[in-house]
């Protein structure tokens, strides 16, 4: 029995990663062949950092996702406050529309703000372009700082605002010296998925940054139609690599925070 | 006093919600019930039944890739709560990290694996047999949906199995259960909402896609997707058209929502990530 759920276990893994080896392997590759090695070559990688098309979207990609999540963080953790404040009733409904970016079908999300955006494009003088695709970005990612915040108000005790300023504090500092850091582990795990959804983000892109604009996965998914290029695959081994070193130092930041709880006990 | 100025916390993030959430819904809503002059009409909603083999073809394939999926998924899932909390948590990692890559290029990878002068071919050939057709066919965009979204079944069909406590497996074992039948009658039953919570999450969005239809099922394998995007942003321009498709797609969604999250985990048995 366990050398069964082994063996299933390789297999699983070997679906997951070999179309990713693959790609990897190819991107050294001196023809642009996809089935035959004939070489060893860095030439994808050079052309792939002489071209500026990746390189200006690459740039917009990170403007945009370090924006939208400050931006995001910020109005999502007011919003989170003032929601735990409401009402049951009101509370349930703006919960309720908050959540419907992260159930609806991302292409209906991504087409009703380009519909949003065409009908003031014909109406003011707004064009589709970076503006566009930052109100669509934090829209986007608010609901996941929501999500991530308002459980920490549950935890905590709710007399805490009120004995710091029992204790002489103005409201604006007992929030920033008593309230948010209790609620600080939801604020970053939010920005930080916010950040990550920004950075990933395909569908919603696409129907909101119009020509002028590009992030990377749509210049991805243009390459991707045009002829066949190494050069994608010298991008995704790196984007590879990227995700790889960043999990593992999350991971080892993860277990030493574990084990030194687990020493203070 | 201070409550209403806690309440005034929230009053920019609603304006936004109502500007950039529900106004283009009503948006959506909007098109797909007026013609380009602005007058009410029926007309595109009703044209959207002429899509219909469209609609039960996305729905068909959709839900053979969550069968596939959940089939694959939760064995996986049950052998990675048996591993030790240490291998467990790295393996689930490791299982995961794939889903960190841009989809589009984890779908580009399959597109280069099952060409005709792709890997896959050349391999077989290699042996005399094939080259067979598997780019730009149905099996293409499951096998296309199942790689995409497997770990959106196998995280919540995990994270609720991992919490079942283990004293209950034991009581089982102590009452009479050999381990199938502690597996059949007790871990199975406990673990149900983390499968519906997988289907959803899995089913929504492989009914809605349009780029693994592209990519992978070539031009004549057409999905809901790939219908809206052409209404928008293709050849077949037509707003209003396609926001009374998206309206039909936004509907069937939160049906199937509303019937699985009757049975799904709350928020706290599923971790989004």
């Amino acid at each position: 029995m366990k050398k069964l759920s082994k063996v299933y276990l390789g297999l699983v893994l070997m679906f997951l990663y070999v179309p990713i080896f693959v790609l990897i392997v190819f991107s050294f590759n001196t023809t642009k062949s996809r089935s035959v090695m004939s070489g060893f070559t860095f030439d994808w990688y050079i052309k792939l950092f002489k071209n500026e098309i990746i390189i200006s979207s690459l740039v917009n990609t990170i403007i945009v996702a370090v924006i939208a999540s400050i931006a995001a963080t910020i109005l999502g953790t007011a919003a989170a406050i003032g929601i735990n404040n409401m009402k049951k009733f009101s509370k349930t409904i703006v919960l309720n529309i908050t959540n419907f970016p992260i159930i609806n079908p991302e292409i209906v999300t991504g087409v009703s703000l380009m519909l949003l955006f065409v009908f003031f494009a014909a109406r003011m003088n707004l064009e589709f372009g970076f503006v566009t695709l930052l109100i669509a970005h934090i829209t986007f990612d608010v609901p996941y700082v929501i999500l991530n915040v308002m459980p920490k108000f549950k935890q905590m005790d709710p007399f805490l605002y009120e004995a710091a300023q029992d204790l002489g504090c103005n409201p604006v500092s007992a929030f920033f010296k008593v309230v948010l850091p209790e609620i600080m582990p939801g604020v970053v795990s939010g920005f930080l998925m916010a950040f990550t959804f920004s950075l990933d983000d395909f569908i919603i892109s696409y129907f909101t940054c119009g020509s002028s604009v590009q992030t990377l996965p749509v210049t991805i998914y243009s390459m991707t139609r045009r002829k066949v290029s190494p050069e994608i695959n010298a991008l995704s081994t790196i984007i590879f690599l990227v995700v790889v070193i960043v999990l593992v130092i999350k991971n080892m930041i993860e277990r030493k925070s574990t084990a030194k709880v687990k020493e203070e006990r | 006093m201070n409550n209403l100025k806690n309440k005034l916390a929230a009053a920019p993030y609603l304006v936004w919600m109502v500007v950039f959430i529900l106004v283009p819904l009503l948006m959506v809503a909007y098109f797909a019930f007026t013609d380009g002059n602005g007058h009410f009409t029926l007309d595109y909603v009703s044209d959207v039944a002429q899509y219909a083999p469209i609609f039960i073809r996305s729905i068909w394939l959709a839900l053979i890739a969550t069968v596939i999926c959940l089939v694959i998924a939760y064995p996986l899932a049950y052998i990675l709560t048996g591993l030790k909390s240490g291998t467990r948590s790295t393996m689930l990692m490791i299982v995961m990290l794939p889903m960190w890559m841009n989809f589009l290029l984890r779908t580009y990878a399959w597109m280069t694996l099952l060409g005709n002068n792709g890997l896959i071919n050349s391999f077989l050939g290699f042996f005399g047999i094939g080259p067979f057709k598997m780019l730009n066919t149905e099996g293409a965009v499951v096998l296309g949906m199942v790689y995409n979204y497997l770990p959106f079944m196998i995280l919540p069909i995990y994270s609720v199995m991992v919490k079942i406590d283990k004293s209950v497996l034991e009581a089982a074992a102590d009452l009479g259960c050999n381990p199938r039948k502690t597996l059949l009658k007790v871990v199975f039953p406990l673990s149900l909402p983390g499968v519906f919570s997988g289907i959803t999450m899995v089913f929504v969005p492989a009914i809605s896609t349009f780029i693994i239809s592209r990519m992978l099922g070539g031009g004549g394998n057409l999905l809901i997707g790939d219908l809206i995007e052409m209404q928008f942003l293709g050849n077949s321009y037509n707003m209003n058209l396609g926001a009374a498709i998206s309206l039909v797609l936004m509907v069937i969604v939160l049906l199937i929502m509303t019937i699985m999250n009757q049975f799904s985990a709350d928020e706290d048995g599923v971790v989004l990530m």
